[in-house]
């Protein structure tokens, strides 16, 4: 147990220390990655994005029988 | 109804599609690349324990970290678009997507989570050996995710290892190794790597081109020049050779792409591999696709019919064949496919009736057809043809491909001169004393960006009007969503991604004006 307890706060220690240590364009990066990430999934996942057979249907029944319905519904 | 859906909802789809895609791809070949030059960088540090070669793997990690970083989730968008404007296609792929893609998220997770920030973080904290076992692993790890997300979109392209369910509506695998083994993702990946390889071995020569140019960091530069050219050098030339196996390929699964290529109408044997060209309108029309005359030609004789049948008297078809159909070379008409897709589809629609009316019987033989090798083979494979009013429609914009394909051939044997010329003048020590040749190098830096887009042009735009070939066209697997919403978010990208390649190149700048730390 306290072999796992050293190597995870090794692992910790190696990531907080590299975050603490980063250079001027490490942090500009990793700005620009959060403001990205936050971008992608809050705004256009959440608000512009939506799974559109999801959303619309209940069960994957219905989706199936969604998507048949326009395969050969078509002219 | 798909015959409700407004055209412009499937231009403006594709145009988010193709502004998405275009610009994830402007981060992902220096990725690829990049990340083996580090590696080989890195092994020359390791086994030398030349403090040089630390700094210079230490600055182009740097320029590596940025465009990583910059490009790290780009390509998700890509799967939302999948999911909202996509989302009958996203259905009828079924499995065959979404098991790839899995393995590509996975791989792309632990990758970016532990042996990255290894790369970054781990100098001088961890053991030089195990610091290069993790940059390796980078490179082999980021080239191994690239697999995966071809893998997937060569299924598109050439359909394989799946079986329909007229149930669900969707493709279930039947062989996952078929569908790795896809020969369109085998030369797929490898073509698409060395691209890659290329790209990133044309920006480090032009990068340090500009160094001595400047008379900074010299050694530095001539160095990585060594190393990028010889990688370079060898990764065009495999270029080259994947270019050729693609074509050999294409010209079995995608026969309509690759006459549109050639600009070739009309389909003969000893065919000759058009060089240059310039399309001009012939007044002929096939349906209401204009045919275009090929001026200013300069072909290599027979080289067409060598690169497709392996014989120089080889019969390639040509656009007329592949629409009208030639009975004499086993050639199908589309009139004749569109009939046995019409067919499919209306067993599919029985199907569903049968199922509506609760008639087991019929649903059972029905579910049967459906699993018959012979109407696989001989009807459903034709599904999306049904799809067609006029056989012409399913003749791409040839002179796009045909414009597109010749540059993107012709810068990648520029490149071929670019590597031999950095390496010949590197072991002559001159270098400095031919500046015309440091500065081609610097503009080459977008022209292998160019021909890297042009490469996924020519790819896409030639599958048109297919999404799945054969299976599936675009405008059957779109959304039923508002066209508004589609160009809202056309918008959106277009600023987020612009503003990304902003902060790219301006960070990117400002380090290599920095240059290495002394």
């Amino acid at each position: 147990m306290t072999r796992i307890a050293s190597a995870l706060r090794n692992v910790f220690m190696f990531y907080y220390d590299g975050f603490r240590t980063m250079s001027w364009w490490g942090r500009r990066v990793w700005i620009i990655i959060i403001i990205k990430v936050c971008i992608i999934f809050l705004l256009l996942k959440l608000f512009f994005f939506p799974d559109f057979l999801k959303t619309s249907f209940r069960s994957d029944s219905e989706r199936s029988d969604y998507v048949i319905e326009q395969l050969t519904g078509n002219k | 109804m798909i015959e409700n859906i407004d055209l412009s909802l499937v231009n403006w789809s594709r145009a988010q599609f193709a502004l998405t895609a275009i610009y994830h791809w402007l981060f992902v070949p220096l990725t690829l690349g990049l990340s083996f030059i580090l590696a080989f960088m890195e092994t020359i540090y390791v086994r030398t324990g030349d403090e040089l070669w630390k700094k210079i793997t230490k600055f182009w990690m740097t320029l590596f970290g940025i465009n990583f970083a910059i490009g790290v989730a780009t390509g998700i968008i890509l799967e939302f678009e999948f999911g909202t404007n996509w989302s009958n296609y996203s259905w009828f792929v079924g499995d065959i997507f979404g098991a790839p893609l899995a393995v590509e998220g996975i791989l792309a997770f632990f990758l970016e989570s532990t042996f990255v920030a290894v790369m970054f973080f781990g100098w001088n904290k961890v053991g030089k050996k195990f610091h290069l076992a993790s940059t390796w692993l980078v490179a082999i790890g980021a080239n191994l995710s690239a697999l995966w997300i071809l893998v997937a979109n060569s299924w598109m392209e050439h359909p394989v290892g799946m079986i329909f369910n007229p149930e669900t509506a969707r493709n279930e695998m039947s062989s996952f190794r078929d569908v790795v083994l896809n020969p369109v993702a085998i030369d797929k990946f490898t073509h698409t790597v060395t691209s890659g390889f290329v790209l990133a071995s044309v920006f480090v020569i032009g990068i340090s081109s500009w160094f001595i140019i400047r008379k900074r960091e010299e050694i530095l530069a001539r160095k990585s020049i060594l190393i990028a050219g010889i990688f370079g050098l060898v990764s065009s030339l495999a270029l080259a050779l994947t270019g050729d196996s693609s074509a050999r390929t294409l010209a079995q699964v995608q026969p309509v792409k690759f006459a549109a290529m050639e600009a070739l109408y009309n389909g003969k044997s000893e065919a000759g591999l058009t060089v240059i060209g310039a399309l001009t309108d012939s007044g002929e029309r096939i349906g209401e696709k204009k045919v275009h005359d090929v001026k200013m030609k300069i072909a290599v004789p027979k080289l067409l019919s060598v690169m497709t049948t392996g014989k120089g008297d080889g019969y390639v078809p040509g656009l007329r064949d592949l629409v009208n159909g030639n009975p004499e070379k086993g050639i199908l008409s589309v009139t004749e496919m569109i009939e046995r897709g019409k067919y499919a589809r209306q067993l599919l629609t029985d199907y569903k009736m049968a199922k509506e009316m609760g008639d087991a019987a019929s649903l059972e033989t029905l579910a049967g057809k459906f699993r018959d090798q012979d109407f696989i083979n001989n009807y459903f494979r034709y599904f999306g043809y049904s799809y067609f009013d006029h056989p012409w429609q399913v003749i791409p914009s040839v002179p796009v491909i045909f414009y597109s394909f010749r540059v993107m051939v012709g810068l990648g044997f520029f490149f071929i001169l670019l590597f031999t010329l950095a390496l010949l003048f590197f072991y002559r020590k001159s270098l400095e004393r031919n500046k015309w040749f440091l500065w081609l190098a610097v503009i080459s830096i977008p022209l292998a960006y160019l021909a890297s887009e042009l490469g996924w042009i020519v790819t896409e735009m030639g599958r048109q009007p297919w999404i799945i070939q054969n299976l599936m066209p675009v405008n059957v697997a779109v959304s039923n969503i508002s066209t508004g919403a589609v160009q809202t978010t056309f918008w959106l990208f277009t600023v987020l991604f612009t503003s990304l390649l902003i902060a790219e190149v301006s960070i990117m700048v400002r380090q290599i004006k920095t240059g290495p730390k002394h």
